[in-house]
């Protein structure tokens, strides 16, 4: 009933049902947001979750970079894009299964870490998200 | 067969095993007819070493030279722009335009695929770092069939290193693909097999046993496959100290085996292979090293497209 403690937005997203507590590191991943009006519960009530955050944000799309470092972050979370005031679509992220640019290996001898180049990650799991260095395949669990 | 790039033994599948197996025995038998041989005539093969690795380099250029082809490159980083920063994309795409074939081994772990996605030309991995090493995994499994045979239902003790070590790793998991193998991880409980590989192992049906023991094990081996322990490893130089000189293959251990083992160790090796034995006709591992050679022909003149 979050809707009801915070006003509505009338073009941009709702990124609802994230991890509670991660709605700060979500917001950290989402560029070109300086700007524009952004409201953030942190621990509020969920009917499905018990707890979750929720982000609105004023005049903003995800591109897909944000999308998968969303989707890596809090895998449940799911996107509402408001036109006009109204919702036109709802729907929960879904994990890449292969990742370019985001995060960094934690294998010091990895080439990627010498080397000034984009990382690589196959996501092996989700809950928790694993993720495989598609360099020196090592791999360890994503923590945002 | 066709093979672009050779960055991980996980490139082949069993048959491309099979395949290289069988080309190798008959680049073995061009080498010892003496006859000259002039398949690659005309190729040229750059060996890009990053890290100094002499045996494995000159292997390759042996192969090469003994395939009628020619060889550019540098020993070690020290000696090459890569000492002023130069990226290895970089250096790829320089040295691609000058060769038709690359070999490269390189400290950081995953430098092979860095190599292969910035390169028009074929890439072979002459290691990256504690990563992969295949070439090394081929001409292994070749000298086990050249000696025993067959690759099938042997049981072969592997000792020394098996945490870290790459060879054994890589080894293993080939060996896995045949069936009937049973290994005995010969290794101190600190340096046994990491649990991912060792499952990954077991699901193939291929059976392992781990002990400490060598004495005790190596009665019952057909192959015993030793490694070193590496120094650089270890955080503690006591703990290294400590673990090194645990297992020593000497006379008085090869009195315990079998008369038809093999002894086989990757070189160089430090003190767990004493030399008074080098004169048994049950240790192979400097004949392991020659069969690196007919190997690295078979690949280089199939992924030059070479084939008579
Ligand atoms: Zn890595």
């Amino acid at each position: 009933m979050e809707e009801k403690k915070v006003r509505n937005i009338i073009d941009g997203t709702v990124i609802d049902h994230i991890k509670p507590n991660c709605a700060m590191k979500v917001l950290s991943v989402l560029r070109d947001i300086d700007h524009e009006c952004i409201i953030v519960c942190i621990n509020t009530d969920s009917k499905k979750h018990g707890r979750k955050d929720l982000i609105k944000i004023e005049n903003k799309f995800l591109e897909e970079q944000e999308y998968n470092e969303l989707a890596l972050i809090s895998p449940d979370a799911t996107i509402n894009i408001i036109k006009n005031g109204k919702r036109v679509s709802k729907e929960k992220v879904k994990t890449p299964k292969h990742i370019k640019g985001i995060g960094k290996c934690n294998n010091p001898r990895c080439v990627t870490n010498c080397q000034n180049m984009e990382t690589e990650f196959d996501v092996i799991s989700i809950k928790p998200t694993v993720l495989r260095c598609s360099y020196c395949e090592s791999t360890a669990e994503y923590k945002g | 067969m066709e093979l672009k790039h050779f960055i991980s033994i996980n490139d082949l599948k069993k048959e491309d095993i099979d395949f290289f197996l069988k080309k190798a025995g008959s680049m073995l038998e061009l080498l010892e007819s003496k006859k000259s041989v002039n398949i690659c005539r005309g190729k040229i093969l750059a060996t890009l070493f990053f890290e100094a690795s002499t045996r494995t380099r000159l292997s390759f250029e042996c192969a090469m030279h003994r395939l009628g082809g020619s060889v550019i490159g540098f020993a070690d980083a020290g000696s090459s722009s890569v000492s002023k920063g130069e990226s290895i994309a970089d250096t790829i795409r320089t040295v691609e335009s000058y060769s038709d074939i690359i070999v490269m081994r390189n400290p950081f772990e995953g430098a092979a695929k860095v190599a292969a996605n910035n390169c028009s030309v074929p890439i072979i991995n002459a290691g990256d770092g504690g990563h992969e090493h295949p070439t090394q995994t081929l001409l292994d499994l070749f000298t086990i069939n050249k000696k025993k045979k067959s690759l099938s239902n042997l049981t072969i003790g592997l000792c020394g290193d098996l945490k870290f070590g790459r060879t054994v790793h890589s080894l293993a998991k080939a060996l896995s693909e045949f069936k009937g193998n049973t290994m005995i991880c010969i290794a101190p409980h600190e340096l046994q097999f990491p649990e991912g590989i060792r499952k990954k192992i077991e699901d193939t049906g291929t059976k392992i046993i781990q002990t400490d023991n060598l004495k005790k094990a190596i009665a019952r081996l057909d192959v015993l496959y030793v490694t070193r322990i590496q120094k650089e490893r270890f955080v503690s130089e006591k703990e290294y100290l400590r673990l090194k000189g645990i297992y020593v293959v000497d006379r008085k251990m090869l009195e315990k085996a079998n008369k038809d083992l093999i002894v086989m160790h990757p070189l160089p090796r430090v003190d767990e292979i004493n030399p008074e034995v080098d004169r048994d006709s049950r240790c192979v591992y400097f004949q392991q090293a020659f069969y690196g050679v007919p190997m690295r022909m078979a690949l280089l003149s199939v992924m030059l497209k070479c084939e008579k």
